[in-house]
């Protein structure tokens, strides 16, 4: 307080010395390139590799075909790229995994820090939690699309409104998980010497939070964040399958998967591709999510 | 501890009343009816004949108020008769399901020794390779170990079971021939030789299934332990000159058990709730795929009374993950 | 097509004949398994094929149908015609004679009462009896003495083999069943399990919705049948791994419908374990076209009823050029192999009714075009899509979840927007598309969308009623709580006319000309339907079972007491 100076440069530095760290950690770095790499091919990708223009006829006559230099993933069982349809799946599984990830993470993270700060807050919260993860999945997404697909469609039009329909979808029903955990540390964690430190001097709850509590709950809620993706990526390819998500048309990566394992047999590629982008998506968040943890440790930071 | 454990039980209640109603105007207000699964060769008159005879064209209220009645008083009745041959529930209706006009108690009853034995077996397992796995990963962090663990997990969560379940099916009953596809569940162990024959049958499942438990629960063994191994009071208890296997074991595993006690906790119920997919996948008849026919069927009396009994073993385990926490961390306090 | 089948069927009979003699219950047991799980044996309470078929192996009706659609006697001593005396003349009375001797398998004798006591049972209006259409015109059922029947109709039938005929309408047990009637039918848990029949098997155990335990019938009227002393049908799971279970691992005798890629079939193949069967019934893969305007502008309540007809799709050569641009050759390769036919009719079969309407399986790409040009369909802005007094050919394409048909859609897109249409394609839920939902909007019977496929067909060999189903006041609408069959809202007073003409003709022939002539009339003549393919229902059985004749017209496991153990 008393040194402006300080307080004003410390954060910079602070931010450096995360980075810092964060360069340090081999998979955390692995995990953003890998990540990176897989971003760019999805948002660049399908302008830099137009596949040929086929009629159906041809096209049929070129179906499971296996990596070539013409069809480098092969073709699926229509005759169609399947590299191009990896990259169109990826920019709607990426986007949905992260967005969708990010808002249970969020909302839990929210949820389960009041609910375990402040004790009047802890019963309703919790039986909500309770409710939600006693409301059967499907049917919950079936009203849900019943109710409001035309109407967000009629606001936004149909493909981003499927967009946030199954965004809003997934994330309003796995953001419990993510609650509980939270909860459950910082029940833990508000009995400590350095909350009740902090209390003692009379810093106000949402100091307490932001400063002393959230930084804590860190670790699980990476956890929880990187296993939310993975889910996330799977539960969309669930509500397709049920017809719930995007037009039949639009591939995802699950959805590529849930095709492809009718030819695991047969064509064994068809369910590699899709299921190795979306593995190698899950670990390199999870070791984007390590080196995070890690780096803003201070107590390994300094190591 | 037990005022408090009291009261939370008090308080489920009215909270159970709350989650039945939604569940219930919910699964009523899904689209889809009783007869999707009737073929279109059925006029819509004798659909509508068949509906009004299953009392689905009631007003919801009505069928709520006589499923709780049902779920609260006929059904235990009945229990109750069967165990001391009295006549409490007279000839009240049970609650019958829809799709097969049988009592949906009488169906539950049949699915849940499958369901215990397959899934609960599958998350046993899960647990006890688990935990191991997450200590000393975060133990020995970043050693080959750590790594090959991660890469485990990793793919052992991003792998649907949909996915992991074919592909074991085809590499371990097809190619190699060593179990069977479907769950045969009329087998009855007594002795050697159907004890073998269960054990196989319950390979492929379990195997799935404890993949994707173990692989979640060991990240947050392992992010729990690790969070735990910077602070200062195990430097204290390592400069005390504790050794390595009471630091460990004893002080970190304990206090890093809160968030997998959560998760734990939050699993048990999904045992009973079953594993969809891979009953599904492999024949099991267990709650899991009775639940997800019934959705599909919409049998409503189904749907309701298990997504019910769901919740109560939501908000009993969740009330025990609670107590635990007060154990495992005496700071922790209610009142 | 019935040609493949009859000789698959006539290499299975042939190849097993010397296994034959077999006595009952020397082979051992019988392993089935069904991809969808029976989840009752009461064939009165529900009509999914998963229960039917499981049923037909326990309770029998009177007369049944060959894997020919040829009637065969089952519990009666002949087939009652009008030159046997068994129909009277005026088409207005059936006649059965019970076999002598016949007993059900609780070893009390089948008397008339029974087949007597079946018609209350069903047509009892508080029952919710799933196969009360069976029992439609026929004003008494009596027991003319112990082991005759005599079902008298309140006008002439020309066919009145739908009571008691096929496995959709056996004869229940009056002694098991007298307590179920009406109201208290869905109650009777026990009975539902476990009907006492006729059939070659009679039921042990039945957990619902997974498996049903059977042994012989001791008391089955052949006393060398069945030759399996015990059977198991095993339910859930999917086509695929039913398929695998028989083709790959050999773990069961027979699998029933095991619809699985064409490619899959050929892998399948190679181990050699067991073959793919295929029955061809009246199945058609079809394109429904909204007659009505879908658009989301109209109020509910005015969407796809007849007061707004379609802006695009009421013009007919718009419908047509549609059906010429697909090549449903290619859609059958992609989708059902050696299970479906190219098709251009709505009635497939059998051959008697057949249309000879072939015109739509070659492609024409260019034709639609020209037709489209012709009728003043054109391009003017260049962006690709037709249009005509301002309004743009784009459509909305719907279907249920499944991925054939998502290949189908994918296929279909290409070759439409070829020809210059916008198509946008929609999946649903089979429960909720099929569910008949009043307050849905994704039921196929709203049809809130401009095309919809599906496939439908018919009971039996008759296809009047399913015909009948087009006529104007079948279409669903608003006031009617959108029930009804006439999906498309087509509506044609010459179209009702012939239909009521076709329900006053006996004669067979004639019967047959309207209708092929209504068939066209529906397809070729105005293209408010476009059929696809005609699909079959591929099942698959081990080479270790030897007897199985696959049938359309009744159920598959029709003479499962025939069945063998082939060593």
């Amino acid at each position: 307080m008393s040194d402006a100076r300080a307080s004003t440069s410390k954060p910079v530095s602070q931010n450096k010395a995360i980075w810092q760290q964060f360069r340090q950690h081999k998979g955390a770095l692995f995990g953003l390139i890998v990540l990176t790499i897989l971003a760019i091919a999805v948002l660049l990708g399908p302008y830099l590799w137009i596949p040929e223009k086929l009629g159906v006829a041809q096209a049929i006559k070129l179906k499971n075909q296996g990596p070539s230099l013409r069809f480098p993933l092969g073709t699926d069982q229509l005759g169609r790229d399947m590299l191009s349809r990896m990259m169109l799946a990826g920019r709607i599984s990426l986007s949905v995994g992260f967005v969708a990830m990010i808002i249970a993470i969020v909302f839990g993270t929210f949820v389960g820090v009041l609910a375990g700060y402040f004790k009047r807050l802890d019963g309703p919260l919790m039986r909500l939690t309770d409710m939600f993860l006693a409301l059967p999945l499907i049917p919950l997404l079936l009203v849900l699309v019943m109710l409001f697909r035309d109407r967000v469609a009629g606001l936004i039009g149909p493909e981003l409104g499927a967009f946030s329909l199954i965004v809003f979808a997934i994330g309003i029903t796995s953001w419990m998980q993510a609650a509980r955990i939270v909860r459950g540390e910082v029940l833990a964690l508000k009995e400590r010497e350095f909350v009740l430190a902090a209390r003692s001097i009379g810093t106000v709850p949402r100091r307490i939070i932001l400063r002393h509590i959230l930084p804590n709950v860190i670790s699980p809620v990476m956890v929880a964040a990187t296993l939310g993706i993975a889910e996330a990526i799977i539960t969309e390819s669930v509500l397709s399958f049920l017809g719930l998500g995007f037009p039949p048309d639009f591939p995802t990566w699950g959805r590529l998967l849930y095709d492809g394992l009718t030819y695991m047999q047969i064509y064994p590629e068809r369910v590699i591709w899709p299921g190795v982008a979306i593995s190698l998506t899950v670990l390199s968040v999870n070791y984007i999510g390590d080196g995070v943890r890690d780096a803003l440790d201070p107590r390994i930071r300094g190591r | 501890m037990l005022t408090f454990t009291l009261r939370r039980l008090l308080l489920a209640i009215p909270t159970l009343l709350v989650i039945s109603l939604v569940i219930f105007l919910l699964v009523d207000l899904a689209p889809g009816s009783p007869m999707s699964e009737i073929p279109l060769t059925v006029p819509p008159e004798v659909r509508q004949r068949m509906i009004a005879a299953m009392g689905a064209d009631q007003p919801v209220f009505v069928r709520y108020f006589l499923w709780l009645r049902q779920f609260f008083w006929v059904e235990p009745a009945t229990l109750f008769d069967g165990w001391f041959g009295t006549n409490l529930a007279g000839d009240e209706q049970r609650i019958l399901s829809w799709q097969s006009r049988s009592p949906v108690f009488t169906i539950i009853g049949q699915r849940v020794p499958q369901t215990l034995t397959v899934i609960g077996t599958a998350y046993l397992i899960g647990i006890l390779i688990a935990v191991p796995i997450g200590i000393y990963s975060a133990y020995r962090q970043y050693s080959w170990f750590d790594q090959a663990g991660t890469l485990f997990a990793m793919i052992g969560f991003s792998v649907p079971t949909f996915f992991s379940g074919t592909l074991f099916i085809i590499i371990f009953a097809v190619w190699l021939g060593w179990f069977p596809t479907k769950y045969d569940t009329t087998l009855t162990v007594t002795d050697w030789q159907s004890f073998v024959k269960q054990m196989q049958q319950m390979a492929l499942p379990v195997m799935t299934l404890g993949l994707a438990n173990a692989a979640a629960i060991s990240r947050y063994m392992r992010s729990s332990m690790l969070e735990n191994m910077g602070q200062d009071y195990v430097r204290t208890a390592r400069a005390k000159g504790m050794s390595e296997r009471t630091v460990v074991l004893k002080h970190v595993l304990r206090n890093s058990m809160i968030p997998v006690v959560t998760v734990i906790a939050l699993g048990i119920p999904s045992i009973f709730g079953g594993a969809i997919i891979t009953e599904n996948l492999f024949g099991v008849n267990g709650i899991g795929a009775a639940l997800i026919g019934a959705i599909h069927a919409n049998d409503i009396p189904m749907v309701q009374t298990l997504a019910f009994i769901f919740a109560i073993l939501i908000v009993i385990f969740n009330l025990i993950a609670d107590v635990l926490y007060g154990l495992l961390d005496p700071r922790i306090r209610y009142e | 097509m019935k040609f493949k089948t009859a000789l698959l069927g006539a290499a299975a009979a042939f190849a097993f004949a010397p296994a034959a003699f077999a006595e009952r219950g020397t082979d051992g047991e019988l392993k089935l398994t069904f991809p969808q799980a029976t989840s009752i044996l009461n064939p009165y309470l529900s009509d999914g094929t998963k229960d039917l078929l499981a049923a037909s192996m326990i309770v029998e009706p009177l007369v049944g149908f060959d894997n020919n659609g040829a009637l065969i006697a089952k519990l009666v001593t002949e087939i009652p015609t009008v030159a046997n005396g068994g129909i009277s003349e005026d088409l207005t009375t059936i006649t059965y004679k019970l076999l002598p001797d016949l007993k059900w398998s609780d070893g009390t004798a089948v008397t008339a009462d029974d087949v007597v006591f079946t018609y209350q049972y069903c047509t009892d209006p508080a029952g919710g009896c799933a196969q009360l259409t069976k029992f439609d015109g026929i004003s008494s059922v009596e027991a003319v003495d112990a082991a005759t029947v005599k079902i008298t109709f309140a006008a002439a039938k020309p066919n009145p083999f739908a009571a008691f005929a096929g496995n959709q309408s056996p004869v229940l047990q009056k002694a098991q069943f007298a307590a179920c009637m009406g109201a208290a039918a869905p109650t009777c848990t026990d009975q539902n399990f476990g009907p006492i029949g006729t059939g070659p098997f009679r039921v042990t155990a039945f957990t619902v919705n997974d498996t049903v335990s059977m042994e012989a019938n001791p008391e089955y009227r052949d006393p060398a049948k069945p030759a399996f002393a015990t059977a198991t049908i095993k339910g859930g799971g999917d086509a695929e791994g039913s398929a695998r279970a028989v083709m790959q691992t050999g773990e069961f005798d027979y699998a029933w419908n095991t619809q699985i890629p064409p490619d899959s079939q050929t892998a399948m193949n190679v181990d050699g374990k067991g073959q793919f069967v295929v029955a061809f019934g009246s199945l058609v893969e079809r394109i429904e076209v909204n007659m009505t305007d879908p658009s989301a502008d109209l109020a509910e309540g005015e969407r796809s009823t007849a007061a707004h007809p379609h802006p695009v799709l009421s013009d007919m050569n718009v419908r047509k050029a549609l059906s010429m641009a697909i090549d449903r050759q290619i859609l059958v390769e992609v989708g059902y192999g050696a299970g479906g036919n190219a098709t251009c009719n709505l009635v497939p079969a059998p051959a008697l009714y057949t249309s000879d309407n072939t015109g739509c399986i070659a492609q024409d790409m260019e034709g639609a075009k020209a037709l489209l040009e012709t009728a003043g369909w054109v391009d003017s802005d260049a962006d690709g899509i037709r249009e005509k007094d301002g309004k743009k050919l784009t459509i909305l394409y719907q279907t249920t979840v499944n991925p054939i048909r998502q290949d189908f859609q994918a296929l279909i897109k290409d070759w439409w927007t070829e020809l210059g249409v916008e198509v946008e394609l929609k999946a649903i839920d089979p429960s909720v598309f099929f569910g008949g939902d009043a307050g849905s909007p994704d039921t196929f019977e709203k049809f809130y969308a401009d095309v919809e496929m599906y496939a439908n067909n018919f009971n039996g060999t008759d296809p009047e009623t399913y015909l009948a189903q087009y006529a104007c006041d079948k279409a669903p609408k608003p006031e009617t709580q959108w029930q009804g069959q006439n999906i498309n809202r087509f509506c044609d007073p010459a179209y009702d006319a012939m239909v009521a003409e076709l329900s006053s003709t006996r004669d067979e022939p004639k019967r047959a000309e309207l209708a092929k002539k209504l068939n066209d009339m529906l397809t070729k003549d105005s293209m408010v339907i476009i059929p696809l393919v005609h699909r079959g229902t591929l099942s698959a059985h081990s080479n270790a079972l030897g007897g199985v004749l696959i049938n359309a017209w009744d159920s598959e496991l029709w003479n499962v007491a025939d069945w063998v153990r082939v060593k």
